[in-house]
């Protein structure tokens, strides 16, 4: 644990982070349920809701940025992690809807019972423990990246390809998930979910605890991969990056090392993805989609590649980004989107956080 | 002017005629065959069926080259009869009522309203008759091809009776594809009869038959024949025409999977060549796929009245335009990548969905349809249970054209030579004098061209729209990877494997569980062989 902690020695940008992280773990739940609603810094529940939303996404942004920045293997199907982990969540909330969903089965989800499905399929079975869904928000998707994973890094597909296979792993799920057979309520995913634990998901308290839980979470996401970098392993991981081959000349297991920060960074994306579903009520297949996957990657782009707190920086930057302008210019948001795409890859392969290195430097 | 009056008049006119007959038998015939057709007519007046039926006989076997047109409007319920004087009259819907003729004597009457007009009524026996009527007429038609398609439409009709007509038409027939049908519409007629070594001999021949009819009537002879010979051999008969109906299946499936992996080779075929030479995959790729479809739309709009010359203007127009596109991205944006293909990526992939949203500001996100002109529509009847459409082999052949034409075009011209080298050894090209940013730019432009051409394609098989070129780019990285960068001849046979593999499973799994299990089946195969089906050799391959 002390080790943990001493990885932060000497990374300013982290610790401001976590510092800021602390404040408004304390301060947004404060202000949302002491502060009278009148008073101008009352922060409803819509807006702790949509931050509680970003943090997820900053958490999601810094896994990607642990397998792109420090192993240089460019995911664009991390969207599915993030999917797995919110689709279980999800499951375990739907379970938690018992008898009061529009059919009444006390067993069943509604949308079995629309589909005149009689049994419970095998893999719904235990999601109605919560201690089996936090392991399946981990064990699934982690799973997921070690098979893929193992075939891709033993047969030593990288670059491009790599890319394309996550992308094309992703996509395939997506195609997955939108059957009905499949048994994750197709189409509409899953939705109309009533509490967590007992507690119900529209009480204003509920959402405070998410997002503490979100806060957290982030800041145990950020602290490990912050370890895991600058651990041997992580140290083996920036040395593959720069030159795979050379490593693998040396003697180290190039394949075993990758696949582990790879099931890591699968794991904290499956993380994020559990605390984002009972955030915003609905998990449905669009959320494999690859359009999402890459703009996680954006995120990462916008916030600088291989600093971690860049990544939650970047995240949060283009969701409020994005929040602004689908409201206000609703055409404009794919060009916004696409410019930034463009413009960060020739202007700011360093990203926001390469500008403050870059003022250090000169001082 | 009352009917009778016209009768009157009629007869004395023919009277004359009458007496000639003796001398002009043509003349005589030809009387006797407007007369048979008249009298027709009139019986098509009557309430009853019989007599109506009688008038289709008369009409039919008069000769007249006025009947085929009569019966074809009879059976399709456009032969009415005027409410005041009881002409009959062929009708045509036109504007504000129908545009009324005579049959007799192809009068103009105007156009008249439904109220003036009263329907000839018809019946299934009737629709029958009409029906054997028309192919009795047209199996005196000069077209052999008329001939045969009537002898076809007949078999439903025949039955032990026939055989002496049947026969005599054998006997005059010359063209050798209507015997074959004139035979086959003999067998029937002796299946239906009584004599079992007929029989045999009529299995004979039906035996690989693939009409329908045939089908039908061995069906029947397994279960209601009581010769245990004949059932036998009605059964071995059918066997072999299921066999032969399974292979067509077969064969169907090939060309639904053919042509499904010429579309993919049409979308791939670009961005091989751009990712072959400058190692980096073109995320906006299919917007340029889709930029090609909708100029052919502008182009229809421009000149509705040439679909086809439009069409023919689309497909150099869309290379021009995708081309242009293509060459202002690589110049705008790639060129100060290179070498850095994961952040090429992105950036194509940011221009992508400005593209997109480009053609959603202008053109609205709905889909937009593209008429395909005359020619491509429709289908290529091989046999009755084979069928190909028109505009998918269109399709195929130009996908296969295109591919030639680049194929020459990259290893007979200098350019393509210039593309090799530069693909191969960029440091080694550029000592030699070749102008390497020129060539990335000329390369990148050929396959965005391409890119283009193929939209043109697809706008002839689905919607124009927004999102056309997003749901082609992952199966073009696919194909491309599956094949082997760098490798035209890998992309080629990737693409139709992929085509031919998909429409495959497609039976067997459904559509979309056929779409995953390609993509699981292409990733394990990378896994096996990460560069592709023809991997590049010797230095170039790292």
């Amino acid at each position: 644990m002390i080790s943990l902690f001493a990885s932060l020695r000497g990374d300013r940008a982290g610790i401001i982070l976590l510092i800021l992280l602390l404040l408004a773990t304390v301060a947004v739940p404060v202000c949302n349920l002491v502060v009278p609603e009148n008073s101008p810094v009352h922060i409803s529940t819509f807006t702790m809701a949509l931050l509680g939303k970003y943090l997820c996404y900053a958490l999601l942004a810094i896994s990607v940025d642990l397998v792109w920045g420090y192993l240089g293997i460019l995911s664009l199907g991390h969207g599915a992690f993030f999917a797995l982990g919110g689709y279980a969540m999800g499951m375990y909330l739907m379970r938690q809807i018992g008898d009061r969903g529009v059919y009444g089965n006390p067993l069943l989800p509604d949308f079995m019972v629309f589909l005149n499905w009689k049994d419970l399929p095998w893999f719904w079975h235990g999601f109605d423990m919560f201690w089996f869904t936090l392991l399946m928000v981990l064990i699934v998707p982690a799973l997921l990246a070690i098979v893929v994973g193992w075939f891709a890094f033993r047969s030593r597909v990288t670059g491009v390809y790599l890319s394309i296979i996550t992308q094309a792993m992703t996509y395939a799920l997506m195609l997955a998930f939108f059957r009905n057979e499949m048994g994750f309520g197709g189409n509409n995913g899953l939705t109309d979910f009533k509490d967590l634990l007992g507690f119900s998901l529209q009480s204003d308290s509920t959402r405070a605890g998410l997002f503490i839980a979100s806060a957290l979470a982030l800041a145990f996401g950020y602290i490990s991969c912050r370890y895991i970098t600058r651990s041997r392993l992580g140290q083996a991981a920036l040395a593959i990056r720069d030159q795979e081959a050379r490593l693998r000349f040396i003697g180290y297991r190039v394949e075993n090392i990758k696949l582990w920060i790879f099931t890591f960074s699968a794991m904290l994306a499956g993380l994020a993805g559990a605390l984002y579903v009972p955030q915003v009520g609905i998990i449905n297949p669009t959320e494999f989609s690859p359009l999402n996957s890459i703009e996680m990657v954006v995120w990462v782009a916008v916030g600088g590649r291989a600093t971690l707190y860049g990544a939650a920086v970047g995240a949060l930057l283009v969701n409020y980004a994005k929040s602004f302008l689908t409201v206000t210019f609703p055409d404009a948001w794919l060009f916004g989107l696409g410019a930034i795409f463009v413009l960060v890859t020739l202007f700011l392969p360093k990203g926001v956080a390469g500008l403050f290195k870059k003022q250090e430097a000169h001082r | 002017m009352g009917q009778h009056h016209y009768r009157a008049l009629l007869s004395l006119v023919t009277l004359p005629f009458l007496l000639l007959v003796c001398f002009f038998p043509a003349v005589a015939a030809q009387t006797a065959t407007q007369e048979s057709f008249e009298q027709g007519i009139h019986l098509l007046k009557s309430r009853k069926f019989q007599e109506k039926n009688r008038a289709v006989e008369l009409i039919t076997d008069s000769g007249d080259p006025r009947s085929m047109d009569v019966l074809q409007d009879l059976l399709a319920g456009k032969l009415f009869l005027l409410r005041t004087d009881q002409t009959v009259v062929q009708v045509k819907s036109a504007k504000g009522g129908y545009a009324v003729t005579g049959v007799l004597q192809q009068q103009d009457l105007g156009t008249l309203q439904t109220r003036q007009l009263k329907k000839i009524t018809i019946n299934n026996a009737l629709r029958g008759a009409l029906k054997s009527g028309i192919a009795k007429i047209n199996l005196q038609h000069p077209d052999p091809g008329v001939r045969a398609n009537a002898v076809e439409s007949m078999l439903e009709e025949i039955t032990a009776d026939s055989v002496q007509m049947l026969e005599e038409l054998k006997t005059k027939e010359q063209n050798k594809a209507v015997r074959r049908e004139l035979e086959t519409a003999i067998a029937i007629s002796w299946l239906k009869g009584n004599d079992e070594a007929q029989k045999l001999k009529a299995l004979d021949t039906l035996s690989g038959s693939l009409t329908p009819v045939v089908r039908n009537e061995l069906k029947k002879i397994t279960t209601q024949e009581n010769s245990e010979a004949v059932q036998k051999k009605a059964l071995q008969a059918l066997h072999t025409i299921e066999a032969k109906v399974k292979w067509y299946a077969k064969l169907e499936t090939l060309f639904f999977g053919l042509s499904l992996g010429s579309v993919l080779v049409l979308a791939a075929i670009g961005l091989a060549i751009t990712f072959g030479v400058i190692g980096v995959i073109n995320m906006a790729h299919g917007e340029l796929i889709m930029i090609g479809a909708y100029t052919t739309y502008v182009l229809q709009q421009c000149m509705p009245d040439h679909i086809g010359l439009s069409l023919a203007l689309a497909i150099p127009a869309a290379f021009c335009v995708s081309g242009l596109v293509g060459v202002i991205i690589e110049r705008s944006v790639i060129r100060f990548l290179y070498g850095r293909p994961l952040e090429t990526l992105l950036a194509t992939f940011g221009i992508s969905l400005i593209l997109q949203q480009t053609v959603r500001s202008i053109f609205s996100p709905l889909n937009r349809s593209v008429i395909t002109p005359e020619w491509m529509t429709g289908s290529l009847a091989i046999n009755p249970v084979l069928s190909l459409t028109t505009n998918r082999v269109t399709v195929f052949i130009f996908a296969m054209l295109v591919f030639t034409t680049l194929y020459i075009l990259l290893k007979k011209s200098s350019l393509g030579l210039q593309v090799r080298a530069v693909s191969q050894n960029r440091a080694m090209a550029r000592s030699m004098g070749i102008h390497a940013a020129k060539v990335d730019a000329l390369t990148f432009g050929l396959g965005s061209g391409i890119a283009g051409i193929a939209g043109v394609a697809l706008s002839q098989l689905t919607n124009v729209g927004p999102n056309l070129g997003q749901s082609y780019i992952i199966d073009s990285f696919m194909v491309v990877v599956f094949g082997g960068v760098g490798n035209l001849w890998g992309t080629m046979l990737g693409g139709l494997s992929l085509g031919i593999a998909n429409k495959v499973l497609e039976p067997w799994s459904g559509a979309v569980l056929a779409k995953i299990l390609i993509l699981v089946l292409i990733i394990l195969f990378i896994q096996k062989r990460p560069q592709g089906l023809f991997p590049q050799k010797g230095r170039a391959a790292e």
